[in-house]
């Protein structure tokens, strides 16, 4: 036990005495937060419109105010022909542009329908869709509004009502959602990357051997060498969610014992990653892109961004081995939902064996190798 | 030189593990984004609670469920289940059918059907809830003919990617991104590298000229990255049918471009960092996540802050995606990027400036 | 327990990786207090020896124990008796030379007290007393090659093995770094010591020359000059060098 102290005392020591390790590991997480929070989105403000009014008429104009006037649209500009308003869309500075044909006031006061064309930039196809989603609703409106005032003889009712609530989250603040898991993975970039990099470095620089000719025990070391990081993270966590509840508002609705039980045992999973890295690798570069490949895959497959229910069946499957989605699940449901242990038990209780495989893995591949 | 540049080669090609990781990752990834990162809604779980049980709910509910957007999780009984049910994380949306349902229907009074979502993710309950009213408008419409008529039709254009394809916004992005990592930060470690193991000195003092060492380090991963890039394009143009409209060598020439610029960034990043750790460090939050976030990869800048909105402007990987977007997707020629390609050029000027001056004060002292 | 005349003892150590013979039957012997010269050319087998009787790497066969402990199953018990430097400096640069001391100190398992007037004696011994808040990284090199010696016997180990301890260091910085290996061992302590100076050679007490995986010669240096009619180690160490060539 003595050992270890003396292991951790050095640890700290380095890390503390580094003067550009220190703020990449205070300072630049807590930046990062801050600003991935509000880039982190999905929500879409604001469309920029084009419109190609060949009517020129009262009911063209009724239309495009109506454009004008919804929350979700910016009329950026008005064109002559298509060909003008497609301009806009390919030099980016448009998203959507819509053409009402000539005739238009006129095709509705006979009561015949016109095609108007609406037409999306659809590289971002998530986004397009929701556009042309948001496009369609006022035209539908628009109808509406017509046919009421047009035909007056039809009975327009609507006899289902919709009454939307969205819970955990009413006014369906992005951020709410993505601080949680942005939280997760900064303290996971952090902890992956000091531990993968740690025991590689004392190899490159050879300080590795002369350990290796002391009585020091492997476990002894192992944990020497893992705990400092695990403290770090666990610090950054902590620090995390104070600017997350008081910067940020996020709600905490759960315990927050309980959360950072969970991310004691996370934190063991991704040490245990990291040290395994470090085990395979021969240099901090080696070390350093395994990481990142690893973390690239965890983070693209862990619901921060897109949900995994969306994935396909094999990729859920294969999510079941990733640890980042657990957590990230995890501390969404404690945060937002304040759900308690028996509501995430399964999902605990496969964190605690996924620790305790990969940490028995890698001090296995570490005493073969060391 | 040239055996210089050979060992340089040989240094990042024998080394397995990396080249592996260097071609595993671009292919991993750009299928990861193909076929398993969507926003799209399928198989979203699902709670009834019909406190109805007659012939209209049971008809919204089919529907609901053979639409292929939701899977029926459980049924509920009582409303005050409801919030359990959601805490257990696996349901996204509670639909709450009223008592006397169809009656009231059929009696043309007001029917209301409740939609609860799980909103703690806002995006995909906003989806969710989407989809659910446009299927019970859809029904509503239908039990109700004079309803649907209409006087104005639209004809919807996907413009550039009709099929809506998440790839075809991931590809530029995974190209940019892996170039950055390839260039950027792999310069800039194995510089760092050679500076705390002591090599540096030694290629110092030989009778190479320090552009010629830098060079020489700089060479094989040009071609790496460009490899990679290549790589990419080919993945996305067999398996994921994506087209390249414009001119490809304008593509591979801005490639080269954004390669050049990524590896100046990596020079000035190594003359200011002296450990690998630091390097590697520096490289990851300074570049790596600004890169993914703030460089419209994956969310787009318009959405954001205005002050993030500025920031992002010198990020050089946005103004690469936007070429890339504009002369892969949109078929666009030179005459619609200059402005992009001005801006990388100046910044990599820039960062070559830094990186001089830094050098020159490092040997001068 | 009393402390046995031998502190090293190897009878027919044969390491192979493969098909390659590293170590093809070594048998000698060091006993205590001595200053053991472990020589031969890169490639004969050294490293893989010294790294044998430091518990680091077991055998393929053979009778091996250092300080009474068996080299197959006790090896933790060998590194507690144990000192060690290898060639390649490996102190943390990062850190003051006395919490370098208090690290590995710590680690031997010695009390705060002892560490610290362990690092005070030994500090003084080198005259380096001025240097023990200043960091590694900002020491000459000569220091720092006579600071890891102090390390390595820190803990009043029974051997040190000094792997070529005093490679890139100046002729007078060499000359102090011999004369502490001989108080050391005036003390008491074994030293085995592996280098590539001949004239260092001459320093030890007896010296064993190690040619492709076998040892070819065993003797004090003055035993070997006669057999060899050489006038120096380093022709001693020529001749047996070369006839090795001439035989294959």
């Amino acid at each position: 036990m003595r050992t270890i102290l003396f292991i951790l005392q050095k640890e700290f020591r380095q890390l503390f005495r580094d003067k550009t390790m220190l703020p990449i590991i205070f300072i630049i997480p807590v930046f990062q937060l801050v600003i991935l929070s509000f880039t982190a989105t999905f929500e879409i403000k604001h469309t920029r419109l084009v419109v190609v009014d060949q009517d020129r008429s009262a009911e063209s104009r009724e239309l495009i105010s109506r454009f004008k006037g919804s929350a979700f649209y910016i009329v950026t500009a008005q064109a002559e022909t298509y060909q003008q308003a497609a301009e806009f869309l390919k030099n980016g500075d448009a998203d959507q542009l819509i053409v009402i044909p000539e005739n238009f006031e006129r095709n509705i006061i006979n009561h015949t329908s016109t095609d108007l064309l609406l037409v999306t930039d659809a590289i971002n196809g998530s986004a397009a869709s929701l556009m042309s989603a948001y496009a369609m609703a006022i035209i539908n409106n628009f109808n509406q509004y017509l046919i009421v005032e047009q035909m007056p003889s039809v009975t327009h009712t609507e006899p289902i009502g919709i009454e939307s609530s969205y819970w955990y989250n009413p006014r369906l603040n992005y951020l709410t959602y993505m601080v949680p898991g942005i939280l997760v993975l900064l303290v996971t970039i952090i902890a992956m990357f000091l531990s993968g990099m740690n025991v590689v470095k004392e190899k490159e620089l050879g300080t590795i051997e002369q350990i290796n000719v002391t009585p020091i025990l492997k476990y002894q070391f192992i944990i020497g060498k893992l705990l400092p990081f695990w403290m770090v993270a666990m610090f950054e966590l902590l620090f995390g969610l104070a600017i997350a509840r008081f910067l940020f508002q996020v709600p905490f609705l759960g315990s927050l014992p309980l959360l950072l039980g969970v991310a004691a045992v996370y934190l063991l999973v991704v040490l245990g990653f990291g040290l395994f890295v470090s085990t395979v690798a021969d240099t901090m570069q080696q070390s350093m892109f395994i990481s990142w490949f690893l973390l690239v895959v965890f983070i693209l497959m862990s619901g921060l961004f897109t949900p995994v229910e969306s994935m396909p069946d094999w990729a859920q499957y294969l999510n079941k081995l990733n640890p980042v989605s657990y957590f990230i699940k995890i501390n969404r449901m404690i945060m937002l939902k304040g759900s308690g242990f028996s509501d995430f038990s399964n999902l605990f209780y496969t964190l605690v064996v996924y620790a305790a495989a990969v940490l028995s893995l890698s001090v296995w591949r570490y005493k073969k190798v060391a | 030189m040239k055996g210089f540049i050979f060992k340089e080669f040989m240094h990042i090609f024998r080394d397995l593990r990396t080249m592996v990781i260097l071609f595993g990752m671009p292919i991993a990834q750009v299928l990861l984004f193909g076929f398993a990162i969507t926003n799209e809604i399928n198989n979203a779980d699902i709670a009834i609670l019909d406190q109805a049980k007659d012939v209209a709910s049971t008809e919204i509910t089919n529907k609901l469920l053979s639409s292929g957007y939701f899977r029926l999780h459980e049924v509920i009984d009582d409303p005050n289940q409801i919030e359990a049910s959601f805490e257990k994380g696996t349901i996204k949306e509670v639909v709450v059918f009223e008592p006397h349902f169809a009656e009231k229907l059929q009696n043309g009074e007001k029917t209301t059907i409740q939609l609860i979502t799980d909103a703690s993710d806002p995006n995909t309950a906003n989806l969710i809830n989407n989809y659910t009213a446009g299927i019970i408008r859809d029904y509503a419409m239908k039990s109700n003919p004079n309803a649907g008529r209409t006087l104005v039709n639209v004809e919807t254009t996907m413009l550039y990617n009709p099929e809506l394809k998440g790839v075809f916004m991931f590809v530029p992005g995974t190209i940019t991104v892996l170039l950055m990592l390839v260039s950027a930060m792999m310069t800039s470690i194995s510089i760092a590298r050679e500076k705390e193991l002591g090599t540096m000195e030694v290629l110092l003092v030989s009778p190479l000229k320090p552009s010629q060492i830098i060079i020489g380090k700089v060479l094989p991963y040009v071609v790496l990255s460009f490899i990679n890039a290549l790589l990419i394009l080919v993945l996305a143009y067999t398996v994921f049918a994506m087209p390249i409209q414009g001119s490809l060598l304008l593509l591979l020439l801005q490639t080269i471009l954004f390669i050049v610029m990524a590896l100046s960034l990596g020079i000035f990043i190594s003359t200011v960092s002296n450990t690998q750790q630091t390097a590697m460090l520096l490289s990851m939050f300074v570049l790596m996540l600004p890169t993914i976030l703030l460089s419209g990869f994956i969310f787009p800048i318009e959405n954001m802050p205005l002050p993030l909105q500025i920031f992002s402007n010198i990020m050089p990987s946005k103004w690469f995606i936007i070429i890339v977007k504009n002369i892969m997707l949109k078929g666009l020629g030179m005459g619609y990027v200059w402005k992009e390609t001005l801006i990388l050029i100046g910044m990599t000027a820039l960062f070559i400036l830094l990186s001089v001056k830094k050098f020159n004060i490092r040997l001068n002292k | 327990m009393t402390k046995a005349d031998t502190v090293i003892v190897v009878k027919d150590l044969v390491k192979k990786f493969g098909s390659f013979v590293a170590n093809d039957h070594l048998n000698f012997e060091v006993k205590r207090g001595e200053i053991f010269g472990f020589l031969g050319a890169n490639g004969a087998g050294k490293t893989t020896a010294i790294k044998i009787l430091c518990g680091l790497q077991s055998p393929t066969s053979g009778d091996i124990k250092v300080a009474g402990f068996n080299v197959y199953t006790q090896t933790n018990k060998i590194k507690q008796h144990i000192g060690y430097m290898s060639q390649k400096f490996s102190l943390y640069e990062d850190l003051t030379v006395s919490e370098n001391f208090r690290f590995y100190g710590g680690i031997y398992g010695l009390s705060n007290k002892l560490i610290r007037e362990r690092t005070k004696t030994l500090l003084q011994r080198l005259d380096l007393e001025h240097a023990a808040n200043k960091v590694l990284r900002d020491i000459p090199l000569g220091w720092k090659q006579k600071l890891a010696f102090s390390v390595a016997v820190m803990h009043n180990p029974e051997v040190v093995f000094l792997d070529e301890p005093t490679g890139g260091v100046d002729p007078i910085t060499r000359r102090q770094f011999w004369e502490l290996i001989y108080e050391e061992a005036n003390r008491g302590t074994t030293i085995f010591v592996t280098t590539h100076y001949m004239d260092e050679a001459e320093y030890c007490q007896r010296v064993s020359i190690m040619v492709d995986g076998r040892i070819e010669a065993l003797d004090s240096p003055k035993k070997l000059k006669e057999t060899y009619q050489a006038a120096s180690m380093n022709e001693v160490f020529i001749r047996l060098a070369r006839a090795q060539k001439n035989t294959e």
